[in-house]
Formats: C-alpha cells, sequence, structure tokens
C-alpha cells in the first residue's frame, strides 16, 4: 500500500452499513460549555462521495416546511452513531431529484426484505 | 536549521480529535546519512552533507562520487545535500524524527511543468473583455512607452515557459509524524508532482 494509503486507513472508523435512500438518524457530538451531548439529525441520504477516509454523506430532511441538508464525513470522530430507521429501494446513486418534489411525491419506497 | 529530503507522495485529510478536517501533504522521508562533515579551517563554511536514496546498483555510481562515499566508508546514495545542522559526526542518521506535531517548516519542491504559457495564466494579468464584440481577449497588451526609451524593459512581463522551477513554501505547520512509515503530514500544499523530490526545513 503507498503512503497515502497508509495514511488513510489510520483515519478509518467503523462504520455501520446504509446506502443511498436509506432513513437514517445521526447521532453527533455537540460540545456545549464542558458539558458534551448527542444531537440526532434523522433524514434520507441523498448521497455518498468520495472514497477511503475523505468520504462524506448528504443527509435531507424537512423541517417544518424547509428542506435542511447536512453533509457529514462517513469517518469524523464527531459522529457517534448512524442508526438505519427505514432501507429505502432507489435505482439511482444521487436523489438530488428530491429537491424539486414535495409531499407524497418526495416518499421514497421501502425496500423488500427478503425472508 | 534541520533539513531532510522526501518525496511527496501525494494529499488526502486527517481529523483532529475535535473533529476538524485538515487537508495534509503526505511527504514520506526516509533517513538520510552523513556523509561529510565541512568545517572552517577546511572548506571555508561548516554544514553536513547527507545522503539520501540510497543506490542499490554500484554501476550508477561514477568513479568520483564512488570514492566520495568510499572515503566516508557509508553506502552509496543518490542525492546529495548539504544543511547546516550541528552536532553530526559521519554515519549519522537524519529521520523525521528531528520533526514534530506543530513546527513550522519549509518545503521547496519542483513545481509541476505548464509548458508555453499566456501572460494571464502566467502572470495573472487581467485581459480584456469575453463578449460584446470583444477583440482583446487573452492578448499581452502594451508592452512599454514609445519613443522613449524606444525599447522594452528587461525582466517586462510576456508569456513564456511556466512551471518546472524551484518553489519554496514557508510557514507550513507539521501536523503529524509517523515514525515507523517514515511520513510527514504537512498541513496544506506542496510544490510538486506526486512522487517529486521535495526538500523540508525548519529553522531552529
Amino acid at each position: 500500500m503507498n503512503s497515502v494509503g497508509v495514511v488513510e486507513e489510520g483515519n478509518k472508523r467503523e462504520t455501520s452499513p446504509f446506502n443511498v435512500g436509506d432513513t437514517v438518524k445521526v447521532f453527533t457530538r455537540v460540545v456545549e460549555g464542558d458539558k458534551e451531548r448527542l444531537q440526532p439529525f434523522e433524514g434520507v441520504v441523498i448521497s455518498r462521495k468520495g472514497g477511503g477516509a475523505r468520504e462524506t454523506f448528504m443527509v435531507r430532511k424537512v423541517s417544518f416546511g424547509v428542506g435542511v441538508e447536512r453533509i457529514f464525513p462517513l469517518h469524523s470522530p464527531n459522529i457517534d452513531r448512524i442508526e438505519v430507521t427505514r432501507e429505502g429501494s432507489v435505482r439511482r446513486a444521487k436523489l438530488y431529484y428530491l429537491r424539486q418534489k414535495k409531499g407524497k411525491a418526495a416518499k421514497i419506497k421501502e425496500k423488500e426484505r427478503r425472508i | 536549521m534541520t533539513g531532510i529530503i522526501g518525496r511527496k507522495r501525494g494529499i488526502t485529510q486527517v481529523f483532529r480529535e475535535n473533529g476538524t478536517v485538515v487537508p495534509v501533504t503526505v511527504i514520506e522521508a526516509e533517513p538520510g546519512c552523513v556523509v561529510q562533515v565541512k568545517n572552517n579551517e577546511r572548506d571555508g563554511y561548516e554544514t553536513v552533507q547527507i545522503g539520501f536514496f540510497e543506490e542499490k546498483k554500484e554501476k550508477r555510481i561514477n568513479k568520483p562520487m564512488a570514492g566520495v562515499f568510499k572515503s566516508a566508508g557509508q553506502k552509496p546514495y543518490r542525492l546529495l545535500r548539504e544543511f547546516p545542522m550541528e552536532g553530526l559526526a559521519v554515519g549519522d542518521l537524519v529521520t523525521v524524527e528531528r520533526f514534530q506535531k506543530g513546527d513550522t517548516i519549509s518545503v521547496s519542491g519542483v513545481s509541476k511543468g505548464k509548458g508555453f504559457q499566456g501572460a494571464m495564466k502566467r502572470h495573472n494579468f487581467s485581459g480584456g473583455p469575453a463578449s460584446h464584440g470583444s477583440m482583446f481577449k487573452r492578448a499581452v497588451g502594451s508592452i512599454g512607452a514609445s519613443s522613449d526609451p524606444s525599447r522594452v524593459w528587461k525582466r517586462q512581463r510576456m508569456p513564456g515557459h511556466m512551471g518546472a522551477e524551484r518553489v519554496t513554501v514557508k510557514n507550513l505547520k507539521v501536523e503529524e509524524v509517523k515514525l515507523e512509515q517514515n511520513l510527514l503530514l504537512v498541513k496544506g500544499a506542496v510544490p510538486g508532482a506526486k512522487n517529486s523530490i521535495v526538500e523540508v526545513r525548519k529553522e531552529d
């Protein structure tokens, strides 16, 4: 492995697997004064980009009628854990089209579970 | 001064403890070996000559250089560089250990060659308007006054060969030192292409 790869491997952390289209709950560490608490952010993963330790993912939710998108570095030490609350079935790698959809049209079909 | 020669391996990013993302250049600097110590009496100045990148094939060393390495009793090296470092004797190793997190360093290297470039890219000229029937787009423009001086000043900035020259970036910070792998992680960009040779210096 080259030296850049060595550095990147050292920066990677174990992450729970999830895909684009899934609804996830991201718990980030927030420091307020000298206290630390976990702040959840729940929404649909609309893109994953980058590779190695540089990978990021974008989560979109609609909060009080306003679309909010947040980009998280996948291997950031500020992310406590990522919970998948719903697995979505999508045919695209980037779900930017959701920005133009409203209400029921912005819904993502749930993935069929294999039994 | 402390100096070491390494190879720029590429750019990535690392996380600090508080989660900040820091862009870093990875420099791989294998240990260099002191080949010669120059002093005031004999050479007129004080410095140490350090060999980097061991040469495995003997036939690649020419005879005068082979003599230098033989008299020093050291293995042959591809590159010899002088750094005014103190307290070193022939045979001592110079490693990345001499650098620490937070050190301010200067890094020199040969920048990427850009070929023959116009004045806009080479000297940041503003050029003319791109549209609305403009007939002056990326040309140089005036290169001086007329009858006085009746010639073009020396060093007048014009199109020409760009890049592939020695560039030094000062005030870079060492983000991390990995001793086992001989790696220096430097915050920010460093001149040169991947795998090109760079010189890392630190003023004491």
